[in-house]
This record gives C-alpha cells, sequence and structure tokens, in this order.
C-alpha cells in the first residue's frame, strides 16, 4: 500500500485529477456500505424476533459502549492530527499520532473482547437467540475492521519508524486515514441502531 | 511459462480469462446435455439419480453464470477496455492479475466438489453442491444437507465474489481515471460505457451476496439460524438478500454483451451508432432501475397485494429503456452499408433473441401470471432466451469481433457461419418448446417426468437443440484452435472500425500505443461530418516505453483463498490460519515489493 508508484503512468497523469488508488478506496467504501448496509439490515430484520432471551434491553450496557465509542471519535481526530503532521513534515508528531490512533483502536477492540465475553457470561451465545447472531455478526465484523486498521496502522507507524513513511507517502497515510473514518461512521451507526433505538 | 503465471499485462490476463472461461464453458454445456439426455423422454432416458440430477443442475447453473459468463466478458474488459480508452494497462496491474487467479481457483475449488467425494467418504459425484444456482434456504441447512455440497458451494461463491470486487473496483477506476487526453466520458465507447455501469453494479451487489453467503456459513458451521424457522430465523430473508443481488446480477451478465454489440453493429453497417447518448444512459438508467425489481423472483412467497403490485410495477419499468435499446440498434441498421459478417450475425441474433426473451419476461412481470409460470419450465426459457440468446450470442459477436485483436489471427468466416446458424437452429429447438412443457405444467428441477404430462414430444425436442448446440460449440472450439497454428493474418483493422483498439496492431505490442493518442470524437478512425479521421500513430515508440515486470504475489496471495476454503471445508482450524497466513504474506510482500510502472 505504501509503495508510491504503482498508480497511473504516464507522469501519473489521471483523467479526473483524483489519484487512483483514492479513487479506488472511495469505490471500495461505497461497496463496504453495502455489506454493513446488508447486515445492519438484517438485524433491523429481526429485531425483537427472538424466541429467548436475553433480549437487548436486559443486556446491553450504553454507557460502558458510549466510552467505547468516544474513543473510537477520538482516534479518528488522532487520525486528523497524523495525516496533518505527516503532510507538514513533521514526522515526529506523524509517529505519535500514527501510534496514538492505533492505540485507542486497541482500546476500542479491548472494549468489544470484554464486552462479548461478559455477554457469554450472561447467557448470551451466539446461537442463543436471533439477537445473539446478528448482534455478534454485526459487531464482529466491525471488530474485524477494526483490527484490520489497526494493524495497517501500526504497519504504517513501524515503517515511519524506520524512516521509511515520509511526506512523500502522505498520500498513503490519507488512504490510511479514509478507512479509518469509515469505519468510525460504521460504528456511529451501529451504536445508533443498535444501543440507542432499542 | 513463468512469464505467464507472473504477468500483469492486461492483454495477457485478458487470454487467461478467456481460455480459463471457455474451458468452464464447455464443462457447463457437458452438464447442461447430461440433463438433456436425462430429460429426453418420461422416466429418465440415462438413468440418472435425483441426486445426481440436482447436483448437475445446480452445476450447471453456477458454473455458467459465475465461471463462464461472467468471466468470458471479463476477457473482454481486459483485453479491450484499455484499448478502447487509449491507456497502457489498466489502473492496478497486479489486482488484476490477483482477479484472474482468484477467478481460477475459485473456479477450480467449485468443480473439486466433483471429484472430492471419497475424502468425505462418500462417493464420487455424490458432494458437489445440490441446491440450485440460488440455494435456496432450508435446502441449504445442515439438517437437510448434511455433506459438504452446500459448503463448497458458500465457500466457492465467496472466492468468486472476492475475485469480481478485486476487478470491479479496478475498471471502474481504469475507465474514470485513465483516458487517454480528449477521450471524454461522452466519447467513451458503448461497450466501455457498460462495462463501467457492470462494474458499479458488481461493487454494490456483491457485498450482498457476500453477507448472505456469510450468515448461511454461521448456519452451517456454527449453528445460527438466520434462515432456519426452528430458532425464529426467516428463510425468506434468504431470497430477498439473493435476489437483492440477483437482480443486478442477471444486469451483470447482459450489460457487457449489449456493449458489445453496439460496438459490432455501428462497424458492420458503417454508421454510428443511432442514438449514442441514449444508449448510455438506458443503460445507467438499467441498471438503476435493476435494484428495484428484486422480488419479482419471490411473487409465489406471498409478499402481499402492495408488494406485488409496487414490484411488478418496476419490472414492467424496466423493459422501457431495454425496449429503447432494441429500437437504437435496428435504427444503427437501417439504410447501412450491412457487410454479412459472422459478427454481424451473432449481433443481430441477439436482437432477435433477445426480444423474446425480454417479451417472456415482461409476461411474468405480472404476480397473478408469474404465479401460473414460476418454477417451471416457461421460467427455464426465459432465462435462456436473455442469458443463451443475449449474453452468449453477444459474446460470440464479440469474439469473432476481437479475435483478430486479441491473437492477429482472423476466425475462418465459413466456419463461424455455420457455428452461427447451427448455433441459433439449436437455440430455438432446445428453448422454444420449454415455453410450451412450462405451461403445461412441467416444473423446474425435476430428474423425471410422467409421460402423463403431455410433454414429451416437447422434451425430444430440447433435448435435440441442446446438442446441437453442442455440435456448434465445437465447430466453434475447433474454429479457435486453428487459428493457433496459422500465421499471423490479421491487419491492424480488419473490420474498418472506428475505435482506439483498431488504431494499433493486431496483436498489440506490449505498450499498446507508440503515443497516447489524443482524441477529439467518439469515432476517432473515422472521418465523420465534424472531425477528420486521427492521424495515424507511429511505428515505431518516439521515446523508450518503461513496462512494469511482472510479479509473483498476486498469485501467492490468491493461494491462500482456497487454502483458507479448503480449511474451513475439513473443519480444520490450522489449515485455515495457514491460509490466512500466506494471505498476509502475500498482502505485504505485495505491497512492498518495488514495482515501477
Ligand atoms: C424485459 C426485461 C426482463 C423482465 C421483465 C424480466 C422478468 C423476470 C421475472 C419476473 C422473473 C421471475 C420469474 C419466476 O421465477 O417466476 C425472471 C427470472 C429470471 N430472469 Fe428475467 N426479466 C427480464 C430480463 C432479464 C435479463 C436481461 C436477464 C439476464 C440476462 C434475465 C435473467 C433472468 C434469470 C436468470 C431468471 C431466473 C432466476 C431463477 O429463478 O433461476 N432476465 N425475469
Ligand atoms: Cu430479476
Amino acid at each position: 500500500m505504501t509503495h508510491g508508484s504503482t498508480h497511473a503512468h504516464e507522469a501519473h497523469r489521471t483523467s479526473m485529477g483524483v489519484d487512483s488508488r483514492k479513487m479506488a478506496f472511495w469505490a471500495f467504501i461505497g461497496s463496504e456500505c453495502l455489506l454493513f448496509g446488508s447486515l445492519i439490515a438484517t438485524y433491523l430484520v429481526y429485531k425483537g424476533r427472538s424466541l429467548v432471551g436475553p433480549y437487548p434491553h436486559e443486556i446491553l450496557n450504553i454507557p460502558f459502549t458510549s466510552f467505547s465509542t468516544f474513543d473510537l471519535l477520538m482516534s479518528s481526530l488522532a487520525m486528523v492530527l497524523a495525516l496533518a503532521a505527516v503532510q507538514r513534515g513533521d514526522m515526529k508528531r506523524g509517529k505519535l499520532w500514527l501510534l496514538i490512533t492505533a492505540l485507542l483502536g486497541l482500546v476500542f477492540l479491548g472494549g468489544q473482547f470484554w464486552e462479548f465475553s461478559h455477554f457469554v457470561h450472561e447467557g448470551l451465545g451466539l446461537t442463543t437467540n436471533l439477537f445473539g447472531s446478528t448482534f455478534y455478526v454485526l459487531t464482529g465484523t466491525h471488530g474485524a475492521h477494526v483490527t484490520v486498521g489497526v494493524i495497517w496502522l501500526l504497519t504504517l507507524w513501524i515503517q515511519a519508524l524506520r524512516g521509511k513513511l515520509g511526506p512523500g507517502n502522505a498520500l498513503t497515510v490519507e488512504i490510511t486515514g479514509l478507512y479509518w473514518h469509515f469505519v468510525d461512521v460504521v460504528w456511529i451507526v451501529i451504536f445508533t441502531v443498535v444501543y440507542l433505538i432499542q | 511459462m513463468k512469464r505467464w503465471l507472473t504477468t500483469t499485462d492486461h492483454k495477457r490476463i485478458g487470454l487467461l480469462y478467456f481460455w480459463t472461461a471457455f474451458g468452464f464453458f464447455l464443462i457447463g454445456g457437458l452438464e447442461a446435455l447430461i440433463i438433456r439426455a436425462q430429460l429426453v423422454r418420461p422416466d429418465g432416458g440415462l438413468g440418472v439419480s435425483a441426486e445426481t440430477f440436482n447436483q448437475l443442475f445446480t452445476m450447471h447453473g453456477t458454473t455458467m453464470v459465475f465461471l463462464a459468463l461472467m468471466p468470458l466478458s471479463a476477457a473482454f474488459f481486459n483485453f479491450i477496455i484499455p484499448l478502447q480508452i487509449g491507456a497502457r494497462d489498466v489502473a492496478f496491474p497486479r489486482l488484476n492479475a490477483f482477479s484472474y487467479w482468484v477467478f481460477l481457483l475459485g473456479g477450480l475449488f467449485l468443480n473439486a466438489s466433483f471429484i472430492a467425494g471419497p475424502l468425505f467418504g462418500a462417493d464420487r459425484l455424490s458432494v458437489a453442491p445440490d441446491a440450485g444456482w440460488f440455494g435456496y434456504a432450508n435446502l441449504t441447512s445442515r439438517q437437510f444437507s448434511p455433506g459438504p455440497n452446500v459448503d463448497f458451494w458458500l465457500l466457492g461463491l465467496q472466492i468468486l465474489g472476492i475475485a469480481s470486487l478485486a476487478a470491479g473496483f479496478n475498471f471502474v477506476v481504469t475507465i474514470l481515471n485513465m483516458r487517454a487526453p480528449g477521450m471524454r466520458m461522452l466519447r467513451l465507447p458503448v461497450f466501455t460505457w457498460m462495462t463501467l455501469v457492470t462494474q458499479f453494479l458488481v461493487i454494490t451487489a456483491f457485498p450482498v451476496i457476500t453477507v448472505a453467503l456469510v450468515l448461511l456459513m454461521f448456519d452451517r458451521f456454527f449453528g445460527t439460524h438466520f434462515f432456519l424457522p426452528s430458532g425464529g430465523g426467516d428463510p425468506i430473508l434468504w431470497q430477498h438478500l439473493f435476489w437483492m443481488f440477483g437482480h443486478p446480477e442477471v444486469y451483470i451478465l447482459i450489460l457487457p454483451a449489449m456493449g458489445i454489440v453496439s460496438e459490432v453493429l455501428p462497424t458492420f453497417s458503417k454508421k454510428p451508432l443511432f442514438g449514442y447518448t441514449v444508449v448510455v444512459y438506458s443503460g445507467v438508467v438499467i441498471a438503476f432501475l435493476g435494484w428495484s425489481v428484486w422480488s419479482h423472483h419471490m411473487f409465489s412467497t406471498g409478499l402481499g397485494p402492495i408488494a406485488d403490485s409496487v414490484f411488478a410495477g418496476t419490472t414492467m419499468l424496466i423493459a422501457i429503456p431495454t425496449g429503447v435499446k432494441i429500437f437504437n440498434w435496428i435504427a444503427t441498421l437501417w439504410g447501412g452499408q450491412i457487410r454479412f459478417t459472422t459478427s454481424l450475425l451473432f449481433a443481430v441474433g441477439f436482437i432477435a433473441m433477445f426480444i423474446i426473451g425480454g417479451l417472456s419476461g415482461v409476461t411474468h412481470a405480472s404476480a397473478p401470471s408469474d404465479l401460473q409460470q414460476t418454477d417451471t419450465y416457461y421460467v427455464v426459457a426465459h432465462i435462456h432466451y436473455v442469458l443463451f440468446g443475449g449474453t452468449i450470442l453477444g459474446l460470440f459477436a464479440g469474439i469473432y469481433y476481437w479475435w483478430p485483436k486479441m491473437t492477429g489471427r482472423l476466425l475462418s468466416e465459413s466456419l463461424g457461419k455455420v457455428h452461427f446458424w447451427l448455433t441459433l437452429i439449436g437455440m430455438n429447438l432446445a428453448f422454444f418448446p420449454m415455453h410450451f412443457s412450462g405451461l403445461l405444467g412441467m416444473p423446474r428441477r425435476i430428474y423425471t417426468y410422467s409421460a402423463d404430462l403431455g410433454v414429451a414430444r416437447f422434451n425430444q425436442l430440447s433435448t435435440v437443440g441442446a446438442f446441437l448446440i453442442g455440435i456448434a460449440t465445437l465447430i466453434f472450439f475447433w474454429n479457435l484452435l486453428r487459428t493457433r497454428w496459422r500465421p499471423a493474418n490479421a491487419p491492424a483493422n480488419p473490420w474498418d472500425g472506428a475505435t482506439l483498439e483498431w488504431a494499433i496492431p493486431s496483436p498489440p505490442p506490449v505498450y499498446n500505443f507508440t503515443v497516447i493518442p489524443t482524441v477529439t470524437s467518439r469515432l476517432p478512425l473515422w472521418q465523420t461530418e465534424r472531425h477528420p479521421p486521427m492521424t495515424p500513430l507511429p511505428d515505431r515508440p518516439p521515446a523508450p516505453i518503461h513496462v512494469p515486470g511482472g510479479s509473483w504475489w498476486p498469485m501467492i496471495t490468491a493461494f491462500g483463498l482456497p487454502i483458507i476454503a479448503i480449511g474451513a471445508l475439513a473443519h480444520l482450524i490450522p489449515i485455515v490460519l495457514a491460509g490466512a497466513g500466506v494471505v498476509i504474506v502475500g498482502i505485504y510482500r505485495w505491497a512492498y515489493e518495488p514495482f515501477e510502472m
């Protein structure tokens, strides 16, 4: 991903004036919208149709998840700062903010891990009821996306530590940011649909 | 050998797609012939068991849709699109190679199910997918399908989905971003336009089936109840998700063929396409409406009168932009100096057959009449008029048209004409009687029928027609093969075509264009009212052109996916992890290898 020369040739001229990798990423995000859209639709279709408990209102912990949501929002902010730093050529801060973004992502994943094990403990397994199945598959898919994002961010951070990521790779960081913000926005939707509107 | 395994050249990848897809087309055709031989008379002509029959029609449909028609279109996307837009390659050459290898491996994985029986303690020919190409829920549950059959299907389709999605992103960006100077959107050849629309459908429709397949996988592997009534799940949800993908999918199958026909007709009638913008925009409208009609596959599930009416309405609406295109094609031929080449014959055949298929489509757009037709051979007649009469005839038109560009060798026109007429007669003999057997009440997907139904004669005709198509296909195969031993004889522009691919030698040099052309009209090689033809490109590049080297990593990364699938099939987590490891290492090496464009 960080390799700078996989895109258009002919002196990098592109017809739309947008870098090809960035455009591909927007297309990818469009596609991901339908992926999450289908999962959220499935969740909504099966809402209130579980045959046995635990039911959502008995188990969802809004304050805790609000904290996770806040954490993820802050990670987006850190991502913005990371990109701004890299674009300025301030690799010292860039490195720092990349690491902070990744760590905030890890905190979110830790929270999800804790939430899942707590739910299982409370008797909500993957196969317990439709709520359990739709909940775990939806939030789990999102968690998998966060995991990929964290690995990606850490890869960039390590590259930066080794001096292989500089202002010339700002576009790579920008695309990473696009992905990260997208995953964040998806979480806001999931948080609203699953937790807030019960 | 190494050059082919590591290639990132869109032209080579196009040829790989072509031959692989053609191979799968022959396999799918063989399955169809066994099906037809079995149905030649009441009570079974071949003694095929119900279990085997289920596998044959499931694999026939799955193979034709995902392994033959889509990748045959992809062969043209790969070979022709960069040439038509005046580019040296696609936007992401290695991603393109990756798509191909994933497609190949996914196809092999699916077909391996035919011989994998003994590995599961079963007979050969007993573990191939057997729940229909649309895998309706409940048939696919562990309870009713305990073997690995459906696992092969759902894992194979997920692999193939990755190939399609990767190609989708690649071609959207290629077409939007890699156009030669002056190649404005409304100067793009119609084939390129229809490809763009198709790829938008791919990247929006495939995620939906991916979700459906993942949920099915959870039901089968982990015991959830997404589609199982026993746990409160709803089998109808599967149908919604499947057809929300499935209807856009049928447009993914037909739009490229419509694009091909829109290239072939103007060339061979020496007239610009009639109403270019209308043809383009109606393609876009078809794609949009294609998202709003999925429940016409579900009238018999009892959606209620409101939903039935809405979906009947949108379905009839979609016939309008389709009809518009047909009028444009006919008007293109009208008054032209027509040359009856094989390619043109196939394009005209496409129009005629597609009209029949569209008309039967409109007859089941109306819910009450569909209730008489659904799940009968009438629907089989419809889908074969649109997919064989439409997509396949369109693809044949494209093969005769572009083969000289792709290989430097012209196909034999006389063999081509035999191929065309045999195919046309064969397909009408095979599929027209199905309208009658269907209306008389013969259900789809049955391995025998009773003589009392009165459909024996129709079935006999269908079988004869199917074998005629089989003979025609062998003649075509021979026509393709014999060009391999012939000297390159195709001029740069054998048909006097107007688009950029004809401005360069056949076959094109690795770098395609000695200099990137500047485009000033929709028909750059033709004298039009306002524009003179483009000045010929120099024979030699004025400056050396850098051509990217190959890469192993796309293929290696692709190999990880079937390994994951095999691990899942065998319920062996270490193998799944090993496959994931291959993918991860492959992606990292790919991302960090020096690859100069
Ligand atoms: C005028 C345009 C069309 C209309 C109004 C139309 C309408 C329909 C309807 C209502 C059905 C459901 C029939 C049933 O199962 O009872 C159907 C099935 C089908 N159509 Fe079309 N169709 C049209 C064009 C096409 C095209 C262009 C293609 C593909 C190239 C296509 C491919 C299919 C397939 C594959 C099925 C069967 C799916 C299955 O059950 O296996 N149709 N069509
Ligand atoms: Cu449909």
